[in-house]
């Protein structure tokens, strides 16, 4: 007789694990399928994941071994022009105490790994090396399974919960949802450099184990949208370096040289020096917001995390949300159990959860955000170079009045950007996160 | 018929480096899998089961974590599995290795003969191809290496014919039951798990023997069983290849072309006189 699960899950990442956890923990029969050899090894992130949300789901997760790369206690901003750096910098004692591991810096493939060794323990089955192919629905429409590349691969499940990330073939081939615009995603690359943890902690400032993060606007994205960062991990840096999409394709810069001239950067190669570049991987990132949500459920199936566009990229927040996400689709795959009814009528409250949480909340709030970046280029062009120079000009002491200096700086600044560029990107700016 | 193959975890080649200061392999952090001619062997077990009808069982030596090499077994096909893992069997080299399978054969053996064993040719990280032999000679059973085909098995007559790997060619050669088999990665390429099997093999329980369990010596397993101890770890001199003579205008011509360059050299020239006078 073919087997019958309660619940399939498509993707092992931070979105499909945290509801196999939830899941398995209610005792509910739940089965995971990753196409990768294992948990984590094709995934990659910038590297920062969120404590307080990971503890909701694995409350423990500290003494149970997660492996942690260092707690984050100082979050940089800078904005890089040319040649010059203008940074901002928060550290504070809290996050050396009580709010340790508020974020912290992991390696997706042990990370992935550990994670769903832990819905391993509470009874999920995790299965790797499987890619699932297309979803199974019956004559009604509804979704009752999922059907993979493996011989005899068609899986029965009552419900199907995607998790399978933003670069999702399966939603091309099964049409769940929209396939992704360019224009709405972001392709990063990443490069891990290998460097002796006491180098890291020398450079940044840090005692062992806590870290950095250096979020890194500017010309370095070469007029693109887009960001860099810098997070420190043990006993390696994460450099990486993204834009959008649509960006690459029209400026036919590539991803590699971007982040090579990045790392030349007068501010950014003393971080980085004598480091042995150890891995290289691009990703996508669901950069569209609020707009590109997509219907978040349907007869017999849910989308959490990357899959449904759920990342805010502002605060630089997407696994939380993934997280979040999971576990609030878990929520409801069990009422659904309870009624014994997996159709859409039960899974819309799915959507309403997320409604009332952070998630959506967030991303309705930062709705205009995305377009607010693809309308001012100068934030990437000819912004970084003006403030640098206006600022050099002010602090360049050599018995020029401060008034006449002053007034040059202006000069510097305006003759880059329009002073009325400039207001217009103010308001534009506020209006985009109000 | 039961059939037992031999699996062991290896750490993955494509990244495996030598630390240049303690010459021992860098372990640390290295992704493991199951050594690929292991696997193969797995396959042809598979296969033979297909066309004969035997139970095939897998066995591991190592630590805990390698019951994912035995899954992998598991999910292709096999019929049970069984981990060798003790703190004692540490540190083994390919004497008490051999001594550990073969001690655990025995013991599978007591509850149902085994007429075949099948083992990978050599494992990736070690490269000895010495464990194998081992297992043959302790158990006093035919061996046949390198093994690229196996043509015939007779169960009634109670012997097995197969084609091996020799240098330049190929053998063809039969012996008794039982016998063990190492094989060469040609023999057979191994299948990918159907999904209702992969489901199995992760929720099938892999037994897990002790020493006492296969009533071993404490004395001849892990590092105390193993004489065997590393000097140094160098790689091998490349060799360029040497002058080539075309022998397109005729084999005569080109030997004399050759022996006039081998004896233009002066050293080898006297060496050889000397070697011809003695
Ligand atoms: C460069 C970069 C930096 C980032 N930095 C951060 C950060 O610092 N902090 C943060 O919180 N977020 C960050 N993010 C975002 C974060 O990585 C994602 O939001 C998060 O990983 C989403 O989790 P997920 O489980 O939805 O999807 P994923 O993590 O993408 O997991 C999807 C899983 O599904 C599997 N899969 C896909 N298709 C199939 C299929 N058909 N069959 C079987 N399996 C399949 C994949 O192999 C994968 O394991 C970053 C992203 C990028 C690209």
């Amino acid at each position: 007789m073919e087997e019958k699960f309660d619940a399939a899950i498509v993707g092992a990442g931070p979105a499909g694990i945290s509801a196999a956890c939830i899941l398995a923990d209610r005792g509910v029969k739940v089965i995971v399928l990753e196409r990768g050899e294992y948990p984590g090894s094709k995934n990659m992130f910038g590297g920062v994941l969120y404590g307080r949300c990971l503890g909701r789901i694995i409350p423990d997760y500290a003494q149970k071994n997660c492996p942690i790369e260092r707690n984050i206690v100082e979050s940089r901003i800078s904005y890089l022009s040319e040649q010059g750096s203008i940074s901002f910098a928060y550290r504070d004692h809290a996050f050396f105490e009580e709010l340790q591991n508020n974020a912290f810096t992991v390696g997706r493939a042990k990370f992935d790994r550990w994670f769903a060794d832990q819905a391993r323990a509470k009874g999920a089955l995790v299965v790797c090396s499987t890619v699932v192919t297309d979803l199974l629905r019956d004559e009604a429409g509804r979704v009752i399974g999922v059907k993979t590349d493996r011989a005899d691969g068609d899986l029965r499940a009552k419900v199907v919960l995607l998790a399978d990330g933003v670069n999702s073939p399966l939603a091309a081939r099964s049409g769940f949802r929209p396939e992704v615009r360019p224009g709405k995603v972001a392709l990063a690359v990443k490069e891990l450099i290998a460097l002796p943890e006491e180098v890291i902690d020398e450079r940044f400032g840090v005692s062992a184990g806590n870290g950095v993060t250096n979020e890194i606007l500017g010309n370095v994205t070469a007029g693109m949208n887009g960001v860099a960062f810098i997070y420190t991990n043990r006993r390696s840096v994460s450099i990486g370096i993204g834009a959008n999409l649509s960006d690459f394709a029209r400026q036919r810069v590539r991803p590699y040289e971007m982040i090579e001239r990045l790392k030349l950067h007068p501010a950014i190669s003393p971080l980085i020096k004598d480091g042995k570049p150890t891995e290289y991987i691009a990703h996508w990132l669901p950069e569209g917001g609020f707009e590109t949500v997509p219907k978040l459920f349907g007869d017999g199936f849910l989308i959490a995390g990357d899959s449904a566009m759920l990342f805010n990229a502002l605060h630089r927040e997407g696994s939380n949300l993934a997280m979040a996400s999971g576990r609030l689709a878990a929520a409801t795959i069990l009422d659904a159990m309870e009624k014994g009814d997996f159709s859409s009528r039960t899974l819309q409250a799915y959507g309403a959860r997320l409604e009332e949480s952070f998630v959506l909340k967030d991303l309705k709030k930062y709705r205009r955000f995305p377009s607010f970046l693809e309308t001012h280029k100068e934030l990437f062009t000819t912004l970084p170079d003006g403030v640098s120079a206006a600022l050099r000009t002010i602090l360049t002491v050599d018995e020029t009045p401060k008034k006449t200096s002053q007034r040059a700086a202006w000069q510097a600044m305006r003759s880059r950007t329009a002073p009325l560029r400039l207001l217009h990107l103010i308001w534009d700016a506020w209006r985009s996160i109000r | 018929m039961h059939f037992v193959v031999c699996i062991k975890q290896v750490p993955d080649t494509a990244e495996v480096k030598i630390d240049p200061e303690t010459n021992t392999l860098v372990r640390a952090g290295v992704e493991s899998m199951a050594n690929p001619y292991d696997i193969t062997a797995m396959e042809e077990a598979l296969r033979l089961k297909e066309k004969y009808g035997a139970r095939v069982t897998a066995i591991s030596m190592g630590p805990p974590q390698a019951d994912s090499v035995l899954r992998q077994a598991l999910s292709m096909g096999a019929d049970d599995a069984v981990l060798l893992s003790d703190r004692a069997f540490a540190g083994a080299d390919t004497l008490a290795t051999s001594y550990t399978l073969s001690k655990a054969i025995e013991t599978l053996g007591n509850v149902e003969p085994v007429d075949l064993v099948l083992c990978g040719k050599q494992a990736v990280d070690g490269d000895t191809a010495q464990t194998g032999p081992g297992i043959a000679t302790r158990l006093g059973f035919t061996q046949f290496t390198y093994v690229i085909e196996v043509e015939r098995i007779d169960p009634d007559k109670r012997r097995l014919q197969v084609r091996r790997k020799v240098e330049g060619g190929f053998e063809v050669i039969s012996g008794a039951l039982p016998a063990l088999l190492s094989v060469e990665l040609e023999l057979a390429a191994p299948r990918r798990a159907s999904l209702p099997m992969l489901i199995d093999s992760l929720r099938t329980p892999v037994k897990t023997w002790d020493a006492k369990a296969i009533g071993a010596s404490s004395a001849l397993v892990g590092i105390k069983g193993s004489p065997t101890w590393v000097k140094a770890i160098a790689s091998p001199q490349v060799h360029r290849a040497g002058p080539r003579w075309d022998a397109a205008e005729g084999v005569s011509a080109a030997v004399s072309a050759a022996l006039d360059a081998l004896f233009s050299d002066e050293e080898f020239a006297a060496g050889f006189v000397k070697g011809w006078k003695a």
